[in-house]
């Protein structure tokens, strides 16, 4: 398979972006096309190792070599047949995974790894040029029925494979339009929101329903769930973790997510809802956390033309290389530079926020801040205070589990130690027929651990309706 | 001979030991007058030829009990007349009464019932016994242990029919039923019963004796009255040392050196075809022979009753013996055709014994002799001027004067030797040949009897591929995406068997969670040390895959009819060859299709009734004429699954052998299931005709279509490349079983079975060794119901493709790997953080059986002892690490950086590393400045020989024969020319860029008496060295261990199947070979039981990991342990499994600059993964209770099985046969506790060294004269062990020693001499000679005065200069097969050779004065061989030009190399040819042809083809395929 000796001719090339000062002013995709024959010649450098450490990096266990060489040949439609195999979303993981696999890739103990996501992203996109990703609807139906609450990836997976198996499926979501944190929390920038319609529109004529703007458990009763066979929750671990410091009631604190969805909803040619009609225009503005939030907030604040924009990570910063206790191939402890860190602003690193600064008209005006020695105890360092200027704070430190009230609470589903649902080994909570997926099941992680979670639920679901098909059928023979 | 069973008290099988499987091996002879003349003279000669074969023979733990040895004569009339008269009864004349020798019980009583039935059914059979005579035997001539089994020896003399064939033919009806009566009685020792010879003709006289003991033991071949004209000998060297009287030979009619493979097919047929038995000369008494294969008896004694049959019925005794022993026909431009059709006639008739087998024969008036088509046995004969002829294993068995001698030849494979002591005469083989086949009109007989396909209509449509529901049909039997891209596509798109590397770390297929095709539960046997693998690719002309269907009819009848038969040229159908066959009405042939189906939901109970529906059915087909039975699994639905291919053949199969109607009907299989070469080898190995693999074909369309496979195949070229490549792997399977004829593979059931219960393979794979218990057919149906419900089950839709598979590759939702990358990854992180804490996570995540069940020691517990030690009180870690040792991993598949990193930390903790196979470095042996030694303490010598020099060999503390090698046991193995480097080039002695190839067999290993003498050799040229045994194990590696504890070998190491490899075919990766545990307990066992652990020590290998695999190895039985897996991986190795391709990204596996660049790997990384093992291990030790390892070596009882686990196929798995422990008493060792004797105090070479001192000391010449016989094996190589390590691999000037012999040389004469010593002989030298040749110089030629021309006389045996490294050999005669083979640089100098010569040639020069064998040069790609040819046959018949181009002698360098040899070949041996062609050369100059391997030329830099003057036009005719594809697909030979 592959080209044996491609990995020693050809070097690794990422995808190139489009100059920082260019894609600034707008909201399209930082990155540019691949051309063919480069990306073909990239798949060339796979391995096909006997252990690809890709697959295993990987949590969908895509089938990264198949397709890799199949790229490398040029065998579009084969290779997104193979990609399809393990992801129902290559286009989603295509833009904005962090590709452990590429961390995990046997090239990478002594050379750059494949450019696996360029590949994959590649090949799904060809494939949708190419029409050859139509709806697969199944040959019959069982007549059982599954609600999936929330549409997101986790959702989407399951509502996806809940239904080619022939459940009927509907899909209950809070907001006007489905596909949950892909469609608000990622600016357009990393993934515009056409290759998520497309996708839906996939859905919706395979058969899966989508009924927006029921929120269930707040304007759809419980009580609707009933109804359905089996009910998969997937409504994301979106309780943002706060940050309780003097001064946090001031006016221009806000959290990332409320300033993502807004600028998202903008982006859709929609209304910002109550709380998110934040805009960074003009403002200094600081971003707590210096995760991917952190980041995405950083472009959305650069794109809507921030005087000034701060990035505070509490952790010191990491090694430009792989740190050593994270060898290969481990996820490694690095620093990272995201697109939004090319086009501007300014990381702070070892730095803790002690107190929000107002202008006496509960404005916030600044940041007290200082610098912290590492984790786990973060001690301060006596005489690096310093106060920043800042008319806009936003706070991105992650999330803190599911929200509990409303559906959570009248489901009566249990919790795990750290605020998600509980399931057992099949997915299902305390709850009975009820199952969890995603970030409702696992807390905040990546895209493409909801789209496995989601896929193992409905896995799990439909052996659980099978099963009790089975029941049924010699209860009542 | 594999022995079926031992005499009395019969030794059934205890734990893992079956005597099915006892093997053994001998030398054979005899010497006869050709004029008929009798004399008591004859007889003396015969037992002094016996014991100068002694050394062939071998004896047990007790030294005076030998294996067997015996002597067949004519009946000494004067001496029975006499004795009888004595006796009281007259006896009437010559010829008119026959003689039994018969083995009784000791017991009185149980004798005289014996007796009486002998009487009874002498007289039923109107005959009449004359009387009886206890033969005097001296009991204390024997050993104690023969003595203890030792029958009542007596003969018995009857009369009352007429003479001649009539009397004979009575007997034989008469001793049939006295053996089938006796054995159905209830006498309690009927074991001992045997009857040796019954015969008016021969009487056989034999025992467990040594050669020695034969003439004391029975008195009266003493007796100046016990005349004959012939004295057929035979001395055996056994596997065990069971008690065998009866299996000694000669049997009646033959005695045999060699194994037939092929004997449980040949059995099975014999028995399925007793129904169509009929002669005019039994008549109604065909009944009273059966069985004609007498049950329990060893394959030669099988062999002997089929001759006996065929004799008996009427052919004449060679016609009997070219039927069973057929030449290679098909592959023999040369022979007459009318030769050819007659073998092409009874190839109809019957399928051949195959095996290597130098068969003597007599019926009494002629006696002769056959070697088999391969050659693989010496023969070697001698006729005198006094009408005497002797031929024997080797030359110089009887010491003759020059002048006596009239003829010194050979036997050549294929051919026979036949002397009529009526006609008095010797009748040549072409005559015999020509005789036999103008019997017959046979060649009109086949044209008008026997089709091929072509000859059968085309069918007017076919089943075309169903695209639609391919999907679906593909997951009911169970492929996987890694079946079409790993197994389907290469096969497709190359024609080849795709190659693989790093051994396997799956599941066996009874402890996988995942559903497994039932072909996955067996494993191939391999030929090793008992017999020899072929080389199916250079030696193809004696391999065919050639089928013939149709109904078999009575053998013992000769009519048209009898070749009334399809021939297929190979048994894969594609879809519209295989719908001619359905449809096909052509006189009697007519098919029908049973549909193989079971109700999936009914589970077990409907597969079972499903089976019995089928057999009924198959029953009623015959009973309504049809011939061709096809089983078919097309149309698979919602509701039926397919029953599993084989399972369905089986039953039918067995079915009719039961029912007796097996051989009127063939069998083929149309089933969707079998796509790989080891699916078609179970179907074909179990009975089936041939295969239509319908949904594979199909499969290869899909891909077509899209686009899968490259674009320059057309869908018809892809399914013929398939075919191509399923016809290669099945050639490679018979070939490594040393079979040669696909035709007699089927129905030999060459496989073991792991994890099937009892009952399914009772009933369905009878015969099938299957030794765990574990699953039967409700897992089966399972199985079926699990890929049944991938396809049709409700969620098969949410997933468009296949299952992604994983067994070749790692996929995480895939098949279950030891090495992952979980596993991987820890144990890296632990040594180079040297974090125990992390090495013990890596343990705990192997070692946890708990979730994963993998091999079979996870299944095991380790008991706790009810007092652990303190670990204080356990062995310390840097002793048990000295037990350690890493696997042979050659120079050439692994980069010099990893093969030195290795040797350094193995040096450094007292441990051994292993050159592999492929020499070492010089430098290397000695001590860097920093005191580390990169010297690997054990040298590998192994088939190719490669850089194994005297030097390299005294360089060694071990030596370590390979014999096999766990991930492709019975092959050999190529190293690719981009791999060879200047270096490896010179380590190897080659040339850069040059492949090599390692041939499947050692050539001078074709049995166990020739590894006896490897050994010796060995050991000769290194005495302080050990001698190790590198066996894989298979069911009956135990006694082959035995077999090779009794050749003396100081080590035996049982390698699993699952070890690593630089590259092997997937085939042999992933079904050959069994795991260690099962070879390692059955060898204890067996050693325990023979007596002869205690004289060797065992080392086991096979992915072991941990400290907890050491363990269970040890209370196994395991002394020393080997690791090369792990080690690999501690040093980066990430199982990338590319080592075949040379781009290991690690830079382990790789010649590549640029990735050997790359290698990280530290010695430390290597001494902390042991001191970790070490440590896992002390603390198993210490809760166990053990102080030393030596403690805890064989103590099985700490093993604890009970808790088999509740998995749904694990739990019927029974392991009690591993924990078997021999009841032995305490005085019998269980572990090695003393030394082997070696022998090595008779060697001449002590003389020779002692003569030397001069020279050796400070290089003064030395030189004398000293007669030689055959006895004085391996002379010259412990004075060249003397001179290299004294002198290095210069060593000394040339001619500084010079030693002149006059008589028969022993076997490897001049074995890796060493430069500045010279050996002449005066004489003749047997097989061997110059093996490995390092340098020195060798002579031979005939005695003065012997008045032979030297070119017509053979002068040297087989296999000469095997393996030689340099020096220069001149041989005034003719050699035997396998001259040169392999070279690697010597000069040699012959006046005409054998079959294969040159063979594997890699460099060095050959002249060869005369003519060739067939096959010459195959597979040599270095060096350079000039043929006089004198008879223009040899570049049309005589040369294999697949990789060389033949050119005349043109150029001035090649003319004046040629004229230096002759001059120094008449000036060292006075050749009168070599003088000839001087004087006349510029006419003779024009006959030479220089054979030049391409692959040299390339290497070299010359253009190929663009020749001038090549002689003849095609010989650029290159098999491109054979060529370029071997490179791809054997791969470097670890």
């Amino acid at each position: 398979m592959g080209k044996a000796t491609g990995f020693l001719q050809y070097q690794r090339q990422a995808p190139r972006r489009r100059p920082a000062d260019e894609r600034r002013r707008d909201y399209f995709s930082v990155y540019l096309p691949f051309p063919e024959q480069e990306l073909r010649t990239q798949g060339a450098r796979c391995m096909d190792c006997g252990v690809p450490f890709c697959n295993w990096g990987c949590p969908l266990h895509n089938n990264i070599p198949d397709w890799n060489d199949l790229a490398y040949h040029g065998r579009w439609q084969e290779a997104s047949r193979a990609l399809h195999a393990t992801n129902n979303f290559p286009e989603f993981t295509g833009a904005v995974c962090p590709a452990p696999c590429e961390t995990a890739c046997v090239l990478g103990i002594n050379q750059e790894p494949v450019t696996i996501k360029a590949i994959e992203n590649f090949i799904v996109e060809r494939a949708f040029c190419e029409g050859w990703i139509r709806p697969v609807p199944p040959e019959c139906r069982t007549g059982s029925r599954v609600a999936v609450v929330g549409s997101g990836p986790a959702g989407l997976a399951a509502a996806q494979q809940l239904n080619r198996a022939g459940h009927d499926v509907v899909v209950f979501e809070k907001a006007d339009r489905a596909g949950g944190l892909l469609r608000y929390g990622i600016p357009d920038f990393k993934l515009e929101k056409q290759v998520l319609d497309r996708r839906l529109d996939q859905l919706r004529r395979e058969g899966v329903e989508f009924r927006c703007g029921a929120h269930v458990g707040a304007d759809v009763p419980v009580a609707a769930l009933r109804r359905f066979d089996a009910v998969v929750l997937a409504g994301g671990a979106g309780r943002p973790r706060d940050l309780q410091v003097p001064g946090r009631e001031l006016r221009g604190i806000h959290f990332a997510m409320d300033f993502l969805v807004g600028q998202n909803r903008r982006g859709a040619q929609d209304t910002p809802g109550p709380g998110e009609a934040i805009t960074a225009t003009g403002k200094r503005v600081v971003i707590i956390g210096g995760g991917d939030t952190g980041a995405d907030c950083l472009g959305t604040a650069l794109r809507q033309r921030a005087l000034s924009v701060h990035q505070f990570e509490i952790l010191p910063a990491p090694p430009d290389e792989r740190a050593p206790e994270t060898p290969w191939p481990l996820w490694p402890r690095m620093l990272r530079t995201e697109s939004s860190h090319e086009e501007g602003g300014t990381r702070e690193w070892a730095v803790a926020t002690t107190r929000f600064v107002g202008d006496g008209d509960g404005n916030l005006t600044g940041l007290d801040a200082v610098r912290v020695g590492p984790p786990p105890d973060f001690t301060p360092v006596a005489g690096t205070e310093f106060t920043l200027e800042a008319d806009l704070a936003l706070i991105a430190m992650g999330f803190a589990g599911a929200a509990v009230s409303g559906l959570l609470e009248q489901l009566q589903v249990g919790f795990d130690g750290r605020g998600n649902v509980a399931t057992d080994d099949g997915h299902m909570s305390s709850a009975p027929t009820v199952f969890a997926a995603g970030d409702m099941r696992l807390g905040q992680s990546l895209v493409v651990r909801a789209i496995d979670d989601g896929r193992r639920a409905a896995q799990a679901v439909d052996r659980y309706l099978r099963g009790r098909a089975r029941r049924q059928f010699r209860a009542d023979g | 001979m594999n022995s079926h069973k031992g005499t009395c008290p019969a030794q059934g099988s205890r734990g893992l030991y079956d005597p099915r499987y006892e093997r053994d091996a001998c030398g054979v002879g005899f010497i006869a007058n050709i004029k008929g003349e009798q004399s008591h003279g004859i007889i003396e000669k015969g037992i002094e030829i016996l014991l100068n074969l002694s050394h062939r023979g071998a004896s047990g733990c007790d030294p005076e009990t030998g294996d067997g040895a015996g002597i067949l004569i004519q009946i000494p009339h004067a001496f029975f007349r006499r004795a009888c008269a004595g006796l009281g009864f007259a006896l009437p004349g010559p010829g008119e009464y026959g003689v039994g020798m018969v083995f009784l019980p000791v017991e009185r009583h149980q004798r005289l019932i014996c007796e009486g039935i002998v009487e009874r059914v002498a007289r039923e059979e109107g005959l009449q016994v004359l009387g009886w005579r206890d033969t005097p035997i001296a009991a204390d001539a024997i050993g104690r242990i023969a003595r203890a089994t030792q029958p009542y020896i007596e003969q018995v003399f009857i009369g009352g029919a007429p003479d001649g064939d009539a009397l004979e033919r009575r007997l034989y009806i008469a001793r049939k039923r006295m053996e089938a009566e006796v054995a159905q009685s209830e006498i309690r020792d009927k074991d001992f019963f045997t009857i040796p010879s019954l015969s008016s003709r021969t009487i056989v006289y034999k025992g467990l004796l040594l050669a020695s003991q034969i003439a004391r033991f029975y008195g009266e071949l003493s007796d100046p009255d016990v005349s004959s004209a012939l004295c057929m000998v035979h001395q055996r060297f056994s596997t065990n040392t069971f008690p065998t009287w009866r299996l000694a030979h000669p049997f009646r009619y033959i005695a045999h050196n060699g194994e037939i493979n092929t004997l449980r097919g040949n059995a099975a047929w014999m028995a399925a075809r007793q129904a169509t038995l009929q002669s005019p000369l039994f008549g109604a008494d065909m009944g009273k022979l059966f069985p004609i294969l007498s049950p329990g008896g060893s394959d030669s004694s099988m062999l002997d009753n089929a001759v006996e049959l065929l004799v008996q019925a009427g052919r004449t005794l060679p016609h009997a013996m070219a039927m069973l022993i057929p030449e290679a026909w098909a592959g023999d431009p040369a022979m007459p055709a009318a030769t050819r059709a007659f073998y092409e006639y009874h190839a109809s008739l019957m399928e051949p014994w195959d095996g290597p087998a130098a068969i003597a024969f007599t019926d009494g008036r002629v006696v002769g002799a056959i070697l088999d088509r391969n050659g693989l046995r010496p023969a070697r004969y001698v006729v005198t001027g006094d009408d005497t002829v002797i031929l024997a294993s080797e030359t110089g068995v009887l010491p003759l004067e020059p002048g006596q001698v009239r003829f010194r030849g050979r036997l050549q494979p294929g051919r026979m030797f036949l002397v009529d002591l009526e006609a008095g005469r010797v009748v040549p083989d072409g005559e015999i040949k020509e005789r036999l086949a103008g019997r017959r009109p046979y060649a009109q007989w086949l044209r008008e009897n026997q089709a091929t396909l072509e000859d059968l209509p085309d069918p007017r449509h076919w089943l075309q591929t169903d695209l639609e529901t391919i999907v679906r049909r593909q997951r009911a039997f169970g492929y996987t995406a890694e079946d079409q891209s790993a197994i389907l596509a290469p096969m497709a798109s190359l024609g080849q068997e795709p190659v693989g590397s790093m051994g396997i770390d799956t599941p066996l297929a009874c402890l996988s969670d995942r559903p497994q095709l039932l072909f996955n539960y067996f494993k191939q046997f391999f030929a090793q040390v008992t017999n020899p693998a072929i080389d199916p690719i250079r030696e193809e002309m004696v391999m065919s895959l050639a089928t013939f269907i149709g109904c078999e009819r009575n053998i013992l009848d000769e009519t048209p009819e009898h070749c009334h038969t399809l021939k297929l040229e190979q048994p894969i159908l594609t879809n519209s060859e295989f719908e001619k066959l359905r449809r096909v009405s052509w006189r009697d042939f007519l098919a029908i299709t049973l549909p193989v189906f079971f109700r999936v939901g009914g589970g077990a109970r409907e597969l079972e009734r499903a089976l019995q529906e089928l057999c009924r059915r198959a029953s009623l087909a015959i009973k309504s004429g049809y011939t061709l039975l096809i089983l078919s699994d097309r149309g698979v639905d919602e509701e039926y699954a397919p029953i599993p291919s084989l399972l369905a053949l089986t039953a039918v199969h067995n079915h009719l052998i039961r029912e007796k109607t097996r051989t009127q009907v063939a069998l083929i299989v149309e089933s969707g299931e079998p796509r790989e070469v080891m699916h078609f080898s179970l179907l074909l190995g179990y009975g089936a005709s041939a295969v239509n693999p319908y949904l594979a074909i199909e499969t290869i369309e899909d891909m077509h279509r899209r686009g899968l496979l490259p674009e320059r195949v057309t869908l018809e070229g892809a399914i013929e490349n398939y075919r191509k490549a399923v016809g290669k792997g099945l050639l490679k399977v018979l070939s490594k079983m040393g079979i040669s004829t696909l035709q007699s593979y089927q129905s030999a059931q060459a496989f073991e079975a792991i994890g099937l219960n009892r009952s399914l393979v009772e009933t369905y794979f009878t015969g099938t060794s299957s030794r765990i218990e574990g699953v039967g057919l409700d897992v089966l149906a399972e199985e079926a119901k699990m890929r049944h419900a991938r396809a049709f089950g409700p969620a098969a839709e949410a997933d468009p493709g296949l299952d992604t598979g994983g067994r070749y590759h790692y996929r995480a939702q895939g098949e279950y790997h030891l090495f992952n990358p979980d596993t991987i990854r820890l144990l890296q992180r632990a040594v180079r953080e040297g974090d125990p804490g992390i090495y013990r996570e890596y343990a705990a995540a192997v070692n946890d059986r708990g979730r994963r069940l993998c091999t079979l020691r996870g299944l095991m517990e380790l008991r706790k002892a009810a007092h652990p030690l303190s670990p204080d009180r356990v062995e310390p870690a840097n002793e048990i690490v000295r037990r350690f040792a890493t696997g042979a991993m050659s120079y050439g598949s692994i980069s010099r950086e990893v093969h030195e990193t290795l040797a350094i930390a193995m040096n450094r903790i007292g441990a051994r590393s292993n050159t592999g196979e492929g020499g070492e470095e010089e430098e290397r042996f000695r001590p860097d400045a920093n005191g580390d030694s990169r010297r690997s303490a054990i040298k590998q010598v192994a088939s190719g020989r490669f850089g194994v020099t005297a030097h390299y060999l005294v360089n060694a503390d071990e030596l370590q024969i390979k014999i096999s090698q766990g991930a492709k046991p019975g092959e050999g193995g190529q190293l690719p020319g981009h791999k060879v480097d200047e270096i490896i080039a010179r380590v190897r002695h080659s040339t850069p860029g040059v492949p090599l190839i390692s041939p499947p067999p050692h050539h001078d290993i074709y049995s166990i008496e020739d590894l006896a003498q490897l050994i010796y050799d060995l050991k000769n040229i290194n005495p302080r060295a050990r001698i190790s045994v590198k066996l894989v194990a298979e069911v009956g590696v135990g006694i082959v261990a035995a077999g090779v504890a009794k050749a003396h070998a100081d080590v035996i190491l049982i390698s699993g199947h699952d070890g690593g490899t630089g590259a092997s075919p997937l085939t042999s990766i992933q079904h050959s070979g069994i795991p260690w545990e099962l070879g390692l307990t059955e060898t204890q066992q067996v050693l325990v039981l023979n007596d002869l652990r205690s004289r060797v020590r065992l080392q086991t290998d096979g992915k072991l990991l941990t400290g907890r695999d050491v363990v269970v190895a040890a209370l196994m039985g395991a002394e020393e342990f080997g690791f090369s897996t792990a080690p690999l991986v501690a040093l980066g190795c990430v199982m990338a499994r590319k080592c075949h391709l040379n781009t290991c990204p690690v830079g382990i596996a790789t010649q590549d600059p640029r990735l050997r660049g790359r290698f990280q790997g530290r010695p430390e990384h290597l001494i902390g993964l042991f001191s970790f093992i070490a440590e896992e291990v002390r603390g198993y030790m210490a809760a166990m209770g053990f102080a030393t390892i030596d403690e805890m070596i064989g103590r099985v009882d700490m093993l604890d099985t009970r808790n088999v686990s509740r998995h749904w196929k694990a739990k019927g798995i029974d392991l009690s046969p591993l924990l078997y422990s021999p009841a032995v008493p305490g005085r019998v060792g269980r572990r090695c506790t003393s030394a082997q004797d070696h022998g090595l105090g008779q060697a001449l070479d002590h003389e020779l060294i002692e003569r030397s001192r001069p020279a050796l000391e400070d290089g003064t010449p030395v030189e004398a004269t000293l007669p030689i016989r055959n006895v004085h094996r391996t002379v010259g190589a412990m004075l060249s062990g003397e001179v290299s390590r004294r002198h290095g691999s210069e060593g000394l000037p040339e001619d500084t020693i010079r030693f002149r012999f006059t008589g028969s040389a022993g076997q490897s004469f001049g074995a890796f001499l060493a430069p500045g010593i010279t050996l002449s002989l005066e004489g003749d030298a047997n097989d061997y000679t110059g093996k490995g040749l390092s340098g020195g110089k060798i002579v031979v030629r005939p005695g003065a005065g012997t008045g032979l021309a030297p070119e017509e006389n053979v002068i040297a045996g087989n296999t000469v200069l095997y393996g030689a490294t340099g020096g220069q050999a001149f041989f005034s005669g003719i050699a035997g097969e396998r001259f040169a083979v392999r070279n690697s640089g010597a000069t040699a100098v012959v006046e005409g050779v054998g079959d294969h010569g040159c063979e594997y040639m890699t460099r060095g020069t050959v002249l060869v004065l005369g003519a060739t064998g067939r096959n010459f040069a195959a597979g040599m790609t270095g060096g350079i061989a000039y043929v006089w040819d004198d008879t223009g046959l040899f570049a049309p018949e005589r040369c294999n030009r697949s990789g060389v181009d033949l050119e005349p002698l043109v150029q001035e360098a090649d003319r004046a190399l040629v004229r230096d040899l002759l001059r120094r070949h008449v000036e060292q041996t006075g050749s009168p040819r070599a003088a000839r062609i001087l004087a006349g050369w510029e006419a003779q100059s024009g006959k030479f042809i220089k054979v030049f391997p391409r692959e040299y030329k390339r290497a070299l830099g010359i253009p190929l083809g663009a020749v001038d003057g090549a002689v003849d036009g095609d010989a650029a005719a290159v098999d491109g395929d054979a060529a370029a594809g071997d490179g791809r697909g054997a791969g470097a030979d670890i």
